[in-house]
Order: structure tokens, then sequence, then C-alpha cells
């Protein structure tokens, strides 16, 4: 990667124009001349000015400093970014769904209502769950929607008491942000000394206020909470939901269903488990799933088959449904992706998905323990955490390698960084997610770089602490930037 | 094994062997029996890349696309094929969040990017990374004013929103405790008075209007700010952010926060998603502002560089206390809507306003002509506006018709009105041939 | 080790207190300042806002965390120090020294139920 110092707008010269639109040959009217000047801006907004090429070679050169999954191995705990196969992109570019507007009338639209459909029913056998709704745009937006279902399920009984809902301290923290915008209260239970959820903690914080719990499993530190079955008993017993956060998802994939393990509320990242892009950030896409006791409850609009005709048509507000959560039916471009890699895995395939995503993590992570600590040594599932290096080369009048270190190091190799600082349980918490699409060439790469290190730390940590070296800039400066925040042009060059 | 998981027997074995186990069901040792999925998956057999095709290729010849002259918060703009080129690089595709900033530069320089031109549009000083869509960024922009203004629970939203505007901030207000109540419209837009009186009986955290409204209608907000400062609230305006090339930007009309759905600038309609939903503000609410934001720094050495930045305010860090439980942005989006606005620049820009202003005017006017319609307003427009279906005309039969040629035309946006909208893609042929089907219908 | 000073009087949520006359100023310690990292942010409560004991009245924040200001005391604020808008490093360099907000007391008794510095000093080296 090389370091390229230009913003677009450093390439703009008055004048200059990258676009063309057809003549339309319509002049009878002008906007100046007839719309009262009140309503116009007073000067143009100050755009850049450049040519198609400067824009092409600008964000080529933007994207050489990237790394993306098809650069290279991206062991993300907790993100699963596995590879995102190039079929799935082509499916998504046909012009019979890229050039449909949304409100077009039903029967021009079957095909995609066809795919709500498929997805909702291909999704529910995955999961275990009764009916989807594919309108939530992200995770966290799924969970959000998940909420909304949990509070109108208890609001449609009657029951306006239930205001309280339970996360574990391993949780993500979506979700009690999740929780505290869905009107929550959040209620923390601990962990136990294995990492899993602490049932006795848990029975006492179960009562009449209980809106439900949020879990996911195998849980954030990657293990799978095996008192699941108990934990549903106690919360249905309470008059309580079980929330599955589905960011976790993928070593369940054709081995366990959420829906078997009593949750009556999941959302899917269709964007971890089913292989869409990450695109830098999103767009991604959040299913819901539920029991059949919650159909009710789902989000509008959604698909539905025709009572009288045998058209799909979607289904409007009820009094009953939890609201609307997204401008129309969420991200259907990325919904077509996740299709696409579903009927690739199809059913003789999905099981695969989730054996190798876990033999890869615990591949990893008995390669690995010799040289970092292993605070959980059971098995794992996807993914594990290590809480820092054995010997980070701490001695006198020297500071020791931390996983932050560790992590940048990591870039000089040509490896993503793991996630860090996460979870909060561990202080130098390094959370490694390899997922199935590695191979174990990959793998043992990344082992031997990950042995490299830790050799380099012990000998002198000082080369941790200055990586990366070899990457298009050093650690940036983030106190300045949030002490003084400069997050716009105008500001960029005011400063200057 | 599945072309996407690259194992052979050898591989597993040799893993197997590392972990000391002696088979894949070792793995799951730790799952309850009666867990494990014994069943077989009720999904379709898998396909091959050909058959993938072939399956899509059916359903899309389902879809009938017919040509929109209907807008209502999706707009059919032209997209400059730079875009789809730029965009379909996997250095950008395949990224996650930028988390490492020294490996992540592309990504976090584009959204500084994105958020400069976001506040030259709005003519406010700060923008967010972006949002899921612009009903999403309205609801967010609702819960910024009622946690800035601490102990108020009303938000205020204009009648003449789009609808699922409206709904989506209604949504979002229900579970959280906030009251929604509608201010009434006049002759077309938001009446200044009914915002007053609102603003007068409740306690009001924040006021959602639209700059251009579901009827088209660029709204006149001269003396909103005022009304809606005095009780120390926040004025929000929701924009298409393409006509803010050339109409009264947000900061002109006073506002504190500019939401709206980012489709406009050149996304393709797919369906309603993926899009953006952009939300700036003021300086003096840059703490309070939800989602991700990207600074400018300096590394070790100098080099100008950018960061993620200010994530004090996010849930990672304040979990249940964030401002909003947002945690990613629509950054390929963000990236389309950046490349969009540097191959349009200003000029391009407008040329886009004028063109559909042109043509929308053009159809008004010859819809008018030919007597099956009436006006219903008397107020500017840019490219979408609402006519009066006279009695004679049977419309649902017309809107077939229509259909059948084709052509998505007057949809029923309330009781005996209908939209019709025009952007620069509408050639003279294709307005001709939706007047000539109304004539002769 | 963090240092604790004379003179001050403390609260379980590391704010110190420094009472004159009836004024109270309130700051975060040597120790919360340490924990925290680089500050790059204090969000103040308004002027002439009441703040009562043990709720919150405003949050201090760093590049990797975010701490809520918990009221040691009860009253009215009077003023708060905007030198910190411009220069949230100086809470690192003498937290003790910079007084975030100064409170009109409305009851002097709850300067009681805080800790002196001996105190607070085994408290932090729990």
């Amino acid at each position: 990667m090389k370091y390229y110092d230009k913003l677009i707008f450093d390439l703009s010269k008055e004048g200059r124009r990258g676009y063309s639109l057809p003549e339309t040959g319509l002049t009878n009217h002008k906007m100046k001349e007839e719309v009262p000047s009140t309503l116009l801006r007073g000067s143009a907004p100050s755009l850049p000015q450049v040519s198609e090429v400067d824009v092409v070679r600008h964000y080529t050169n933007l994207s050489q400093m990237n790394f993306g999954v098809d650069t290279g191995f991206y062991p993300l705990g907790s993100c699963t970014m596995k590879y995102n196969p190039k079929i799935n992109e082509e499916i998504a570019s046909m012009p019979g769904f890229q050039e449909i507007h949304p409100l077009q009338p039903e029967s021009t639209i079957q095909g995609i209502y066809s795919i709500y459909s498929e997805m909702e029913k291909m999704l529910s056998a995955i999961t275990g769950m009764k009916y989807f709704t594919l309108n939530p745009c992200a995770g966290a937006h799924g969970e959000l929607t998940g909420l909304m279902i949990m509070r109108s399920y208890h609001r449609n009984r009657g029951d306006f008491a239930r205001t309280k809902v339970i996360v574990p301290d391993s949780a993500h923290g979506t979700n009690p942000a999740s929780a505290a915008v869905c009107g929550l209260d959040v209620v923390v239970v601990k962990s136990n000394a294995e990492g899993l959820v602490d049932v006795d903690d848990l029975k006492p914080l179960l009562g009449p206020d209980l809106a439900g719990i949020m879990m996911t499993n195998p849980n954030t530190l990657g293990l799978f909470e095996r008192d699941i079955k108990e934990i549903a008993s106690l919360v249905h017993k309470a008059g309580g939901l079980l929330y599955y956060d589905g960011a976790n998802m993928n070593p369940l994939m054709g081995v366990v269903r959420p829906g078997d393990m009593g949750f009556d509320i999941m959302h899917l990242n269709l964007h971890k488990t089913f292989s869409t892009p990450h695109g830098g950030g999103g767009p991604g896409s959040g299913p819901v799933g539920v029991a059949e006791f919650l159909k009710d409850c789902l989000p509008y609009p959604h698909v539905e088959e025709g009572e009288e005709s045998n058209l799909l048509y979607a289904k409007g507000e009820t009094p009953e449904c939890a609201g609307m959560v997204s401008g129309h039916m969420g991200n259907f471009g990325i919904i077509l992706r996740a299709c696409a890699y579903i009927l690739s895995i199809g059913r003789q395939h999905i099981g695969e998905v989730g054996y190798m995503a876990t033999l890869n993590a615990n591949y990893v992570k008995e390669s690995l323990r010799d040289v970092y600590k292993l605070p959980i040594p059971s098995v794992c599932k996807h993914e594990f955490v290590f809480d820092g290096l054995i010997n980070d080369g701490a001695r006198e009048g020297k500071e020791g390698a931390t996983t932050l270190d560790v992590a940048k190091r990591l870039l000089d190799f040509g490896f993503h960084a793991p996630t860090i600082y996460f979870p909060l349980l561990f202080h130098q918490a390094l959370m490694i997610e390899p997922t199935e699409t590695e191979s174990k060439e990959t793998l043992d790469a990344f082992i031997e770089v990950m042995h490299t290190i830790a050799a380099e730390a012990a000998e002198d940590s000082d080369i941790l602490h200055a990586a990366p070296h070899n990457a298009p800039i050093g650690r940036p400066d983030d106190t300045t930037a949030a002490k003084h925040p400069i997050i716009n042009y105008r500001d960029l060059k005011a400063e200057a | 094994m599945n072309q996407h998981i690259p194992h052979t027997k050898e591989d597993i074995q040799q893993m197997l062997d590392k972990i000391g186990m002696k088979s894949l069901q070792e793995l799951y040792s730790d799952v309850p029996a009666d867990f494990l999925y014994k069943g077989e998956f009720d999904l379709p057999n898998a396909k091959s890349e050909e058959e993938i095709r072939r399956f899509f290729k059916q359903m899309a010849s389902q879809n009938t696309r017919l040509t929109p002259f209907v807008g209502q918060g999706w707009y059919d703009h032209y997209t400059p094929s730079s875009i789809v080129a730029l965009t379909s690089r996997s250095e950008f595709l395949t990224a996650y969040t930028p988390y490492q900033p020294e490996i992540s530069q592309g990504t976090l320089r584009y959204i500084f990017e994105y958020q400069s031109m976001i506040c030259e549009l709005t003519g406010l000083e700060v923008s967010n990374a972006s949002m899921y869509d612009g009903p999403t960024a309205a609801a967010e922009a609702a819960r910024m004013a009622i946690t800035s203004a601490r102990k108020k629970d009303t938000i205020l939203i204009s009648s003449t929103l789009l609808p699922q505007v409206k709904e989506v901030v209604k949504t979002y207000a229900r579970y959280a405790g906030t009251s929604i109540v509608e201010i009434a419209e006049e002759e077309g837009e938001t009446s200044l008075a009914s915002l007053k009186e609102a603003l007068s009986t409740h306690a009001v955290a924040g006021a959602i209007v639209p700059t251009t409204n579901c009827y088209g209608i660029i709204e006149n907000h001269s003396g909103f700010a005022d009304a809606v400062h005095a009780v120390k609230a926040l004025l929000i305006e929701y924009c298409d952010p393409s006509t803010l090339a050339v109409l009264k930007t947000p900061a002109e009309w006073g506002a504190d926060i500019a939401v709206g759905d980012g489709q406009s600038l050149g996304i393709p309609l797919c369906f309603g998603g993926p899009t953006l939903g952009f939300m700036a503000c003021s300086k003096e609410h840059l703490r309070k502002l939800p989602g991700r934001i990207v600074g400018a720094t300096t590394d070790k050495e100098g080099k100008r560089c950018f960061v993620l930045t200010l994530q004090a305010r996010e849930q990672h860090i304040r979990r249940d206390k964030a401002t909003s439980n947002i945690c990613s942005n629509e950054s390929l989006m963000a990236l389309w809507v950046t490349i969009y606005l540097s191959i349009m620049g200003p000029e391009g820009m407008k040329e886009v306003n004028e063109k559909s202003y042109a043509g929308a005017h053009y159809l008004y006017d010859e819809l008018l002509h030919t007597g099956k319609f009436e006006k219903a307003y008397d107020k500017p427009f840019l490219k979408e506006f609402v006519l009066r279906p006279s009695k004679d005309i049977d419309i649902a039969s017309l809107r077939k018709k229509l259909e059948e040629a084709g052509i998505f035309a007057a949809r029923e946006v309330r009781k005996e009105l209908v939209t019709f909208c025009v952007t620069e893609k509408r050639s003279k042929e294709e307005i001709d041939n939706l007047i000539n089907i109304i004539k002769e219908a | 080790m963090a240092t604790v000073k004379e003179g001050y009087k403390y609260a379980e949520t590391h704010e110190w207190v420094k009472v004159e006359g009836e004024i109270a100023l309130i700051g975060i310690s040597d120790f919360a300042q340490h924990e925290l990292g680089d500050v790059v942010y204090v969000d103040f409560p308004e002027v002439d806002d009441e703040i009562a004991k043990g709720e919150e009245f405003g949050a201090v924040e760093s590049t990797k965390a975010a701490s809520d200001l918990i009221a040691p005391v009860s009253g009215t604020v009077i003023e708060v120090n905007s030198a910190l808008d411009d220069a949230p490093e100086l809470i690192n360099q003498a937290p003790f020294d910079n007084w975030m907000i100064k409170v009109q007391l409305s009851d002097a008794s709850e300067l009681d139920d805080l800790m002196d510095a001996e105190a607070y000093k085994a408290f932090c080296g729990e």
C-alpha cells in the first residue's frame, strides 16, 4: 500500500466537469424565473469540479490504501469476515431488480416478492424460527426491531409492566444500546468463572417486570451457553421472551437452530453469516425471525400469500404490529446477494459452514496457546479470546507489548488485526474469528506470523510499540482528533 | 465440500490431530445432544453458478420494469458509470468498518469527503458518516432532539412529510415514550399557525418539516426557526439532497438538523434499498450527533490522516447511554454518493434540477390541457407535483392502462390527489407518450 | 501511584469537592483521570441547573472511555469551567487545580458523607 495524500476537493478546477446529460429540448420553464428567490439558495455548493479521469484515478488511489477480504485474511472476531462470492454481485446488479421503483403495483413485482417469500422460508428452515421480516437494514437495526416485537407482544396482551431486559456482561455493546433506544431498562447478568451466564445470578432478576433476555449463543467468548435450556425455561416461566443476537450464528449453521434452543425472537446479519460484503461498514441487512405466536407483531410491510388470488402482496399496518422500521422493505440489494449464497450452499452443504468455522477457530486457538494467554481453554465455537501475550517483553525500563501493539504489528505482515479490547471481561482481549472460507495454508501462515510477533515481543517490545512499520501511515493521533474535531474540508482548509 | 470451503479430507484430519480430537462431532461436545439438528434442512438443493444465474433471471423476468413517473421518496436520476466501476473495487467492497485506520485510509478519506459534501449541500457545519435511510435518519433526529432538550417529550411532525417518514418516526417514538403531534397543513404546505399553536401547547423538543413535501411543493419556512427556537426546541428539515443544490438550504432556513435520503444522488431504485440516510447539524450539537464521524488528524510523522472520532458517544463505549444504537453506516453508499457529487459538480447538480424542473412543468401544463386533471395547489414545485383528477376520469383504469404501456404514474397520495414526477432521465418522447395515453383514456 | 490531595473531600465515584464557604468546587481525582486516559471533552451541565447528590450531572470523555460525573453533593450550578472546553488536557495535567463546576450548596451536611484524603487513599488502594 502506498500513501496518497489528496482529497477530491484538492483536484478541483473551476470550469472542469465529468458529467454529461441528455438534451431534452424542454426549455419553456426556467426555475430561476419562476420560483421565488426566497426559496432558492444564495450560492452554489462548493462541490469539486473534476473530470471523470480525475475521479477514477483518485478513488482508485484511495482504494489502494484499503484492506478487504479480497486483499487478505481478516480474522476480526464477532464480524465473520468470510469470503464474498462474486456471483452474488452479478445477481444484485441485474437490471430486472435494480430498475424497479419500490411503489410499483404488486402485479409488476411478483418476482421480487417471491424472493422475499423464499428468503423468509429458507431463513426459517436454517434457524428454526417461523417467520421473518427482512426490513431491518443492519444487525443493530434488527436488534431494535426484535425488541419492538417483544414490547408489542407484551403490549398486545395488555401487560405494560414489562420494561426490563436482561443482558449478559459479555454482550455486544449494541445490545444494551438497542434496549435503551427501545425504552427498556437494562439489567446486567454476570458471567461465571467459565465465561457462561451465571444462572444463580440470573434467578433473582426474573419477575413480573421482565420483558425478556438478550443472549448470543455461542457467546462473545465463543463458548456455547450449555445451560440455555434451563435459562429459557426460567425466563419463559417468568413471562419473559428470549432474544437471540445472531451475530454469532456462523458456527451453528447447519448444526444447531436457535429456535430449537427456546429463542422466540432473533436477528441475523446477512453481511456476516450469509456472505454479503461489508462495504466498509454497510449496507448490511438484519432480518428478524420470530416464533409462530409472534407473527402478528412483525413490522410492516410484510410479503404474504394472497387469500383469493395467487398473487403475493405486502401486508400493511395492523393494530398488533410493531410498526414500520425502515423506508420500505429494507436493503433488497443485500437480500438478493444472501439469497444467492444460500442457494449455492443448499441443503447438502449447510452443515459444512458451521463445522469448518468451528474447526478453523479451534485449530488456530490450539496452535497459539503456547505464546498467548488463553483464559478459557475449553473447546470454542467460531471464535475465541486471548488475553494478551504470555511473555510481553516487559522489563526494567521497558513496557511490555500490549494487544494493541500485536494488532498493529500484524498489519506489517499483511493480515488484518483481530478484534481488540472486546469482550470487556479481559484487559488485553484479542478476539480471533477465522471463518470457514480460509484454508489450512492461510491459517498456518497466520499462526507462523503470530509466533514471530510473540518472539519479537519477548526479544524487544519496541518493534511492536512502533508498529505498523510499512502501512501507508503510522498510528494516528486520536486524542487531537477528538479534542479539536476537524470533520469537513472547509475546517481542514481553515486549519491549514 | 462446497466450493466456498477449501478444506480437503487431509486438511481436516491434520487439524483434528492438532487439536486432539477424533471427529468433527467432538467440536460440538459442549452442546447438549438434543440441540444438534438431526433432520434434513428444508432448503433447496445446492445450485451451481449457472443455475443460480438462471434462477434469478427467471425471478427478474417475473417483474415488469415500469418507466417511473412517480417519486415519493425514490427518484430515478441518472447514475454515472464510473460509480459502478469504482464502488465495485473489492478494496472498498470487502472491507469492514475502518477500525484499523493504518490500512483503512481509503474508506476514511471518502467518508470525510462525503461529510464535507453533505455540509456543502445542507449548509450545516457537521455531518455524520451516514445512516440506514432517510426515514430512520429522521427518527434518529427526533431522538437527538429529545436527548438535547432533556425534560421534554414531544416531537412535532408536519402532515406534509412523506408517509414512510412519518410512520418510521412514529414507530421509533412509540417505544421511546416520545409523543408525536402532527402539524396541520394549509394550501399544501406546513402551516406556520398550526406549528405555533402546537409549540405553545406541548413540551416540544423538536419539529420535523419537509423542504420539499409529499406533494412536491417547495415549502416556505419563513418564521419557522424563530418560532421553534423561541421555546428552545430544534428545527429539523427533511430534505431531498439532490434539490438542495438549488433550493434554500436547511442552514438558510435556520435549521439545527437536516436529514433525508441520499437515494436521489444517483443511487439506483433497487426496490428501495440499499440507499443511505444523511444527517447534518450545526456545530453546537456535534457531541449529540448519533452515528459514526470521521475526523482529520496526523500520524506520528505529521502525515495527514483520518480516523473515526468522537467515539465516546457510541454504543461500544457508552452501551445503554449511547446517543443511538447505530454502529455502522451505509459506507459503500456514502462512497456512491461522494463519487456522484464529484462527477456532477455544482454545474451538473444545477443542470439535473433545471432539467427535472423543465420536464415536470411541461408535463404539468400538458396534463392540465387534457382537461382530465385540475390544479390541486398553486405553489412552486420542482420535479414532483400532485393533481386532482376531474370527475369524469376513472383513475384506476387509467393507471392500469399506463401500466400496460409500461408506465408508472398517477399514484394516489391522498384521497383524490395523484402524484407525478419527472427527472432529467425522462425524455420528451417518454413524457409525450404519457400525455397521449392520458388524452386517449 | 495516583496522588490524593489533603483538604479535599472525595466520593466513591472519584469526584472531589473543595468547599469555599457555601460554595463547592467539584472536579475529578488523579486516580480518575489516570483510569480515563487523555481527556478530550467534558460535558457540563448548564448554569442554574439543580444537581442532586448521587445523580449524574455531566460526563467526561477520553478517546477510549466515557464516564458519567456523579454529583457528590446537591446544589445549584453557579459556574462551569469553560477553560476546559479548549484545554480538556488540564484535567490530566492538574486534576486538583482544575475544577469542573461551582455549586451553591443546598445541604452542607452532605459533606459529612464524603471521604477525607486518608479514607480515599485507602479506598483507592483496595
